[in-house]
């Protein structure tokens, strides 16, 4: 058996993987923040809120109306999404014309108030949430003991990302949605009613991070801070793949879970400022960020 | 008559004032200081304020006279805000001790504060064994726990088991270096040996990569040198990896009953951990319980437990001496034994540490727990000597 630096190649083999899983919430993350920017130029702050409002969701429906899992994966997005519709509705819209930053601002402050609600009702130390019986166990891989959740969980966000790629890059409503950023009057000009576009796309944004929550709910602690904790990373994985790319957003995604598998087996002390290097680098070479045009 | 009545109203107050003359301010003012919002806000927060309070009201809430005032703060887990609300609460708010103070950065510095204005400190949440080390001070009392406990009790219990072979999964700070490092030394002087270790930066919520070192490692035993979230999402995923199943066993080296509760029995059974208190050990301990949780809404952790024995010790002291001049309370409280629904035979050593059994504590299967909260078997009870580092290789000055 050959070693790789040191490192048995099953051992490698079993960081990869687990990287590209962490990589597919990222990219299901980022992806949401994507779409909103690209489409409403608003730098949604509650995003990583939304996804901790998502699994508490999940874990509402489990223990308040006895929902299981696959119910919340349906009703939590939506319910994230509906949220996000009133949200926009009644407080984001009003901002569209100043600059970017009170969109954060705003965002920024709904995030603490979410956060500081369920703090206050229901503790920090989080919420446990099973795993649901069709998916418990695991594959032994021979390198490594995949459970069967976790690939799951690459499955599901594999074909939501691809499948909010397919819608805007190339049906017709994908069309109107990136006519409708370019210029905005003359697409209403047509005909078209771009205010309620918006609001829909603001809140299919934050229902992908509702499916996020729901996802991750069976992995980590269903807790107040979960979002914040995560949220920091994502920002980082849109900036690097260019503010408000969908393609971007998916491919630095899973490519940012790699490289953290990777760094997690020859330096794990560095595991968490590796995609902020990395940043900072983008940065400095290419600031529109790796699939980001120059505007 | 007016004369003579002005002269018996002044003469009334003064004999008045002499009565609790001894008492400063008139108010025995107790500050609870701990993280009230944070990571650490369910083992302590409000909690260790209610069992204070409780405390309290076993003396009637006055003493001499005085009546006892208890004030509350969110150090937020921040070293300088710990600092400058124990300075205000001494210099302005007439302050007499400070108790819990969980995280050990923070108790740190207001062990440095309370020594120097001579105040009585009261430890219930922090875990370094330098505040009864080479940081004690005469006002500082550890009572609950600490690092050293909380490694020696799990560590030995495990290698007795034939479990030598550890592998660590420690959370990349001081806190997680200090509790890493005690438990290898007891490894290593019970003839164990240690596999290696992986170092995770705070607040992950992934392990799996960790968890996948340390089952590559082949260990009998996987160490968790973390606290709160990190400990609870690594425990949640080792059980989806299958760890234990495959015949490694896991230890929490710093677990409280909050996160048990928050894990749920299907994911932390089987456990082993230290505790310094469990609710359901005796009637006293459940008779404490339901008047804490008729109050808090669930039930206390050591943490909160030992707030309410510290203070209770405290207030004795108080009593006892008729006054709360703090040289004379802490020699009090150093020379009367500790007993009540917390330890029987609790004493304070010279450093500062309060000398009590621990209890070795196995987590039930959902099978074996009958009611909410049912979730400690306890195993062991780990003798006051053995489960403390002895004061004289403390490295605290006041030790002769």
């Amino acid at each position: 058996m050959f070693d790789l630096l040191g490192v048995p190649p099953q051992v490698l083999f079993g960081q990869l993987l687990l990287g590209l899983i962490n990589g597919s919430f990222y990219a299901l993350l980022s992806l949401g923040l994507a779409v909103i920017f690209g489409m409403l130029n608003v730098i949604n702050f509650a995003h990583g809120a939304l996804y901790m409002i998502g699994a508490f969701v999940a874990w509402l429906l489990l223990t308040k109306l006895g929902l299981g899992y696959w119910w919340a994966l349906g009703l939590s997005p939506l319910i994230v999404g509906l949220l996000g519709v009133v949200l926009e509705k009644t407080m984001l819209s009003r901002l569209y014309k100043l600059d970017h930053l009170y969109g954060l601002l705003l965002t920024f402050g709904l995030a603490l108030i979410m956060e500081g609600a369920f703090r206050h009702f229901y503790g920090v130390s989080g919420q446990p949430y099973p795993i649901p019986d069709a998916l418990k166990g695991g594959q032994n891989l021979g390198f490594m003991f995949l459970p069967n959740y976790r690939g799951w969980v690459v499955v599901a966000s594999l074909i939501v990302c691809f499948g909010t790629w397919f819608a805007i890059e190339r049906t017709r409503l994908g069309a109107y949605l990136r006519a409708a950023t370019e210029n905005p009057v003359l697409v209403q000009a047509f005909g078209i009613n771009v205010p309620v576009m918006i609001t829909a796309t603001y809140g299919f944004g934050v229902a992908l991070a509702g499916l996020a929550g729901v996802l991750a709910a069976p992995i980590y602690q269903v807790s107040p801070l979960m979002g914040s904790n995560l949220i920091i990373v994502v920002f980082a994985v849109v900036v690097i793949g260019g503010m408000g790319s969908i393609l971007g957003a998916i491919v630095t995604g899973l490519g940012l879970g790699l490289l953290e598998g990777l760094t997690k087996v020859f330096y794990p002390e560095a595991s968490n400022i590796v995609v902020f290097v990395v940043m900072a680098i983008v940065l400095l070479i290419k600031p529109a960020g790796l699939f980001g045009r120059e505007r | 008559m007016l004369k003579t009545l002005l002269c018996g109203t002044a003469l009334l107050a003064l004999t008045a004032g002499a009565a609790h003359a001894q008492v400063s301010n008139n108010v025995i003012k107790i500050g609870v200081m701990n993280d009230r919002s944070g990571i650490y806000a369910d083992l302590a927060g409000e909690g260790s304020a209610i069992a204070a309070r409780l405390a309290a009201e076993e003396f009637g809430g006055k003493i001499a006279g005085a009546p006892i005032e208890i004030v509350v703060a969110d150090h937020q887990n921040k070293a300088d805000i710990a600092a400058n609300t124990a300075r205000e609460w001494i210099d302005a708010g007439n302050v007499d001790v400070i108790a819990d103070v969980p995280n050990s950065a923070a108790a740190l510095a207001v062990q440095g504060i309370t020594k120097d204005k001579k105040r009585i400190f009261l430890m219930s949440g922090p875990g370094s064994t330098d505040l009864s080390g080479k940081s004690c001070s005469p006002y500082g009392f550890q009572w609950t726990y600490d690092n050293y406990a909380m490694a020696a009790g799990t560590a030995r219990a495990l290698v007795e088991q034939g479990k030598k072979n550890w592998y660590f999964i420690t959370a990349d700070y001081a806190f997680g270096h200090s509790l890493e490092d005690e438990t290898s030394k007891m490894v290593k002087q019970l003839d164990g040996k240690v596999a290696g270790n992986v170092r995770h930066p705070l607040g992950t919520a992934d392990f799996s990569s960790y968890l996948l070192q340390a089952q590559a490692s082949k260990a009998d035993v996987i160490g968790l040198a973390n606290a709160g979230g990190d400990a609870t999402n690594a425990v949640k995923q080792a059980s989806e990896f299958g760890i234990t199943q495959s015949g490694q066993s896991l230890a929490g080296l710093l677990l409280f009953i909050s996160d048990i509760h928050a894990l749920g029995l299907q994911a932390s059974q089987g456990l082993l951990l230290t505790t310094g208190f469990y609710w359901d050990m005796d009637e006293q301990t459940r008779e404490w319980t339901k008047k804490f949780e008729a109050k808090a809404g669930r039930k206390p952790t050591m943490v909160q437990a030992g707030v309410y024995s510290a203070v209770r010790h405290y207030l004795k002291a108080v009593e006892a001496v008729g006054s709360d001049d703090p040289d004379k309370v802490a020699a009090k409280m150093r020379e009367t034994p500790v007993a009540d629904m917390f330890t029987k035979n609790g004493k304070i050593a010279a450093n500062g540490r309060m000398f009590h059994d621990m209890y070795l504590a196995q987590v039930k299967t959902p099978g074996e727990s009958k009611a909410p909260w049912d979730y400690y078997k306890i195993v062991k009870t780990i003798p006051a000597e053995q489960a403390f580092l002895d004061p004289a290789k403390s490295g605290c000055t006041l030790v002769k």
